[in-house]
């Protein structure tokens, strides 16, 4: 996915001579053919993070379109108050590319985890948050991204993700992946793959679900997400993120207002409000932190009993 | 001129920057009148720009990086014609684009500023794409000593020698005072000037209040090619109303009314 993000970063800027890329200390050799055939628009910077989101801004006010990529705890963290004030405030059109969203840095330990980065960029006006679920996902969103208003948070997956994702992809809207009568499962990311995987065996329980991928965490499409929550009883929202202030949160927020003339039975999957510990591959954390297929069928199987 | 002398206008727009406080009760009084005589110099004769079109492209971009000097700003801009006159009176009432920091809704302000560290990094953005697009509008950025604290503005100084941005110029107003007291008590920045040299700078000093010295430090410019240019404005807090200047009191107020507003008015009168 971030092979592909940034493929298609070249490959937009190949057309678009507004486009200007920032490297924050990347690994050896990424996007060199970007570096050699537009050195002019390729900024090798350095672990400058707060440099770079103002220095960016600089640019988008002066007409240029700007990609930035670095690792995502730095990316939100680390120059949180250069990206409100800076991009947000300005509405500057500056794209953050965050690499290894959620655990996918496991081996590396609570530094590099990004499981707070939705809920950060959430909470500042103007931002537009955006998770897609694999590259075929990312191949169509990246183009969306050159003309559209204010800055942009992308986060990354791991890379080598499954392709689940299919059909037509705007920026803004939510997407069902299925119909179903009894549960809906909520999904952004990587996580779509997990509730396409949990679908499978609810449906031999006899158990009919609905899946609604929300690729797009701000803007949020509330009158969609409401128009499909109405027809069913129990919602489940599957995240690789904290608890607070992702994904859970967004439609807590949306069910908590709606007055749903039925009862609705509302969990979310999501990290504990907690630094995860130990390491291990974010496939050993997820599965440590209860985000899999399977917790996903516990918990649905719990609901509509 | 004499060096410590205030000609008529460095009277006039700090008699207005008084009309705006005694209307607000409230303002950055102090650090306003620190930078009065560098923007002066700036907008009279440095600056390219046109107030009926603050958006014309080839513009020299001006940022007060250190938002809180906004008072004197907004004079000089509705001065130079960017608004009307009739407007500074609005400052920080509920329904005005004047408040107590710099935003980018009025005419002639670049960027939004008020918090600390972020004009230096904003203006390499600006000063690189007028390189990249082989444009000759320069890209002037004034910030504080107190500023100078923040590491933000050390990360971008870093690289404004790597750009090799000869059309970005900085404006230190060095007037070794910070909200909390002397510069030299909270955190000395000296030497400074060898600091930013080592940085990659072209570095000049002069008396930040005598605009002769100061116009004739930024007449030509660059400092030096293929090198950002630094010039360090030696300049006293509350200049130009005795008991203002170098109090660490005065480096904001909420209570300008009455009998304090009276004094102000006549010290600024009085001042020789």
């Amino acid at each position: 996915m971030r092979k592909m993000s940034l493929e298609m970063v070249y490959r937009l800027a190949k057309k678009d001579k507004r486009i200007y890329f920032i490297g924050s200390d990347l690994g050896y050799g990424t996007l060199s053919r970007f570096e050699k055939e537009m050195p002019e628009r390729f900024l090798k910077e350095g672990v400058s993070e707060a440099y770079i989101i103002a220095m960016a801004a600089g640019l988008a006010l002066e007409g240029k379109i700007v990609y930035i990529n670095t690792i995502a705890t730095f990316l939100t963290r680390r120059c949180f108050e250069q990206i409100v004030i800076d991009l947000a405030l300005h509405k500057a059109k500056v794209r953050l590319i965050g690499s290894g969203g959620g655990l996918v840095y496991a081996p590396l330990g609570p530094t590099h985890l990004a499981i707070e980065d939705i809920a950060i960029m959430r909470a500042i006006p103007n931002m537009t948050v955006i998770a897609c679920a694999d590259a075929k996902e990312m191949e169509k969103m990246m183009p969306q991204t050159v003309d559209w208003p204010g800055p942009i948070y992308i986060r990354l997956a791991k890379g080598n993700d499954q392709i689940v994702s299919r059909g037509s992809f705007r920026i803004g809207k939510v997407y069902q992946y299925a119909q179903g009568k009894d549960v809906l499962l909520v999904t952004t990311g990587i996580t779509l793959q997990l509730a396409m995987e949990a679908r499978k065996k609810l449906e031999r329980k006899k158990i009919s679900v609905g899946i609604l991928h929300v690729p797009t965490l701000k803007p949020l499409d509330k009158k969609t997400i409401l128009k499909i929550f109405k027809s069913y009883r129990a919602i489940i929202s599957i995240e690789e993120h904290s608890l607070t202030g992702g994904l859970g949160s967004s439609m807590a927020e949306i069910i908590s207002e709606a007055d749903f003339a039925d009862r609705k039975f509302f969990r979310r999957l999501a990290l504990p409000d907690e630094f995860p510990a130990g390491y291990g591959s974010q496939k050993e954390q997820l599965v440590k932190n209860n985000i899999t297929a399977g917790d996903i069928v516990q918990t649905a199987v719990k609901l509509v009993k | 001129m004499k060096n410590k002398d205030l000609d008529k206008q460095s009277k006039y727009i700090r008699k207005v920057v008084l009309d705006m406080l005694a209307q607000a009760g409230r303002g950055h009084l102090a650090s306003a009148f620190s930078i009065t005589e560098i923007l002066l110099v700036l907008y009279n004769h440095i600056l390219k720009y046109r107030p009926n079109n603050p958006e014309w492209p080839n513009r020299d971009r001006f940022i007060l990086s250190k938002g809180q000097g906004c008072l004197s700003y907004y004079a000089i801009l509705a001065e130079k014609g960017f608004f009307p006159k009739e407007k500074l009176t609005s400052f920080c009432q509920a329904e005005t684009f004047l408040g107590g920091h710099p935003e980018h809704a009025i005419p002639g302000v670049e960027i939004s500023t008020g918090s600390l560290g972020h004009g230096l990094a904003v203006g390499i953005g600006m000063a690189l794409a007028a390189k990249r697009d082989k444009k000759h509008h320069r890209v002037f950025v004034l910030i504080g000593d107190g500023e100078s604290n923040e590491g933000s503005v050390w990360e971008a100084a870093l690289y404004a020698a790597k750009h090799r941005l000869d059309n970005l110029i900085v404006l230190v107003d060095y007037n070794k005072m910070q909200s909390w007291g002397a510069t030299k008590e909270i955190v000395d920045l000296e030497p400074f000037a060898d600091k930013w040299l080592s940085f990659g700078f072209a570095v000049r000093e002069t008396d930040g209040h005598d605009k002769r010295q100061i116009y004739s430090q930024l007449k030509r410019l660059p400092f030096k090619k293929n090198k950002p240019g630094l010039l360090i404005c030696h300049t006293v807090k509350g200049k130009g109303i005795k008991m203002t200047e170098n109090n660490p009191e005065w480096h904001h107020r909420r209570d300008l009314k009455g009998e304090i507003m009276q004094n102000l008015y006549q010290g600024l009168e009085d001042y020789r």
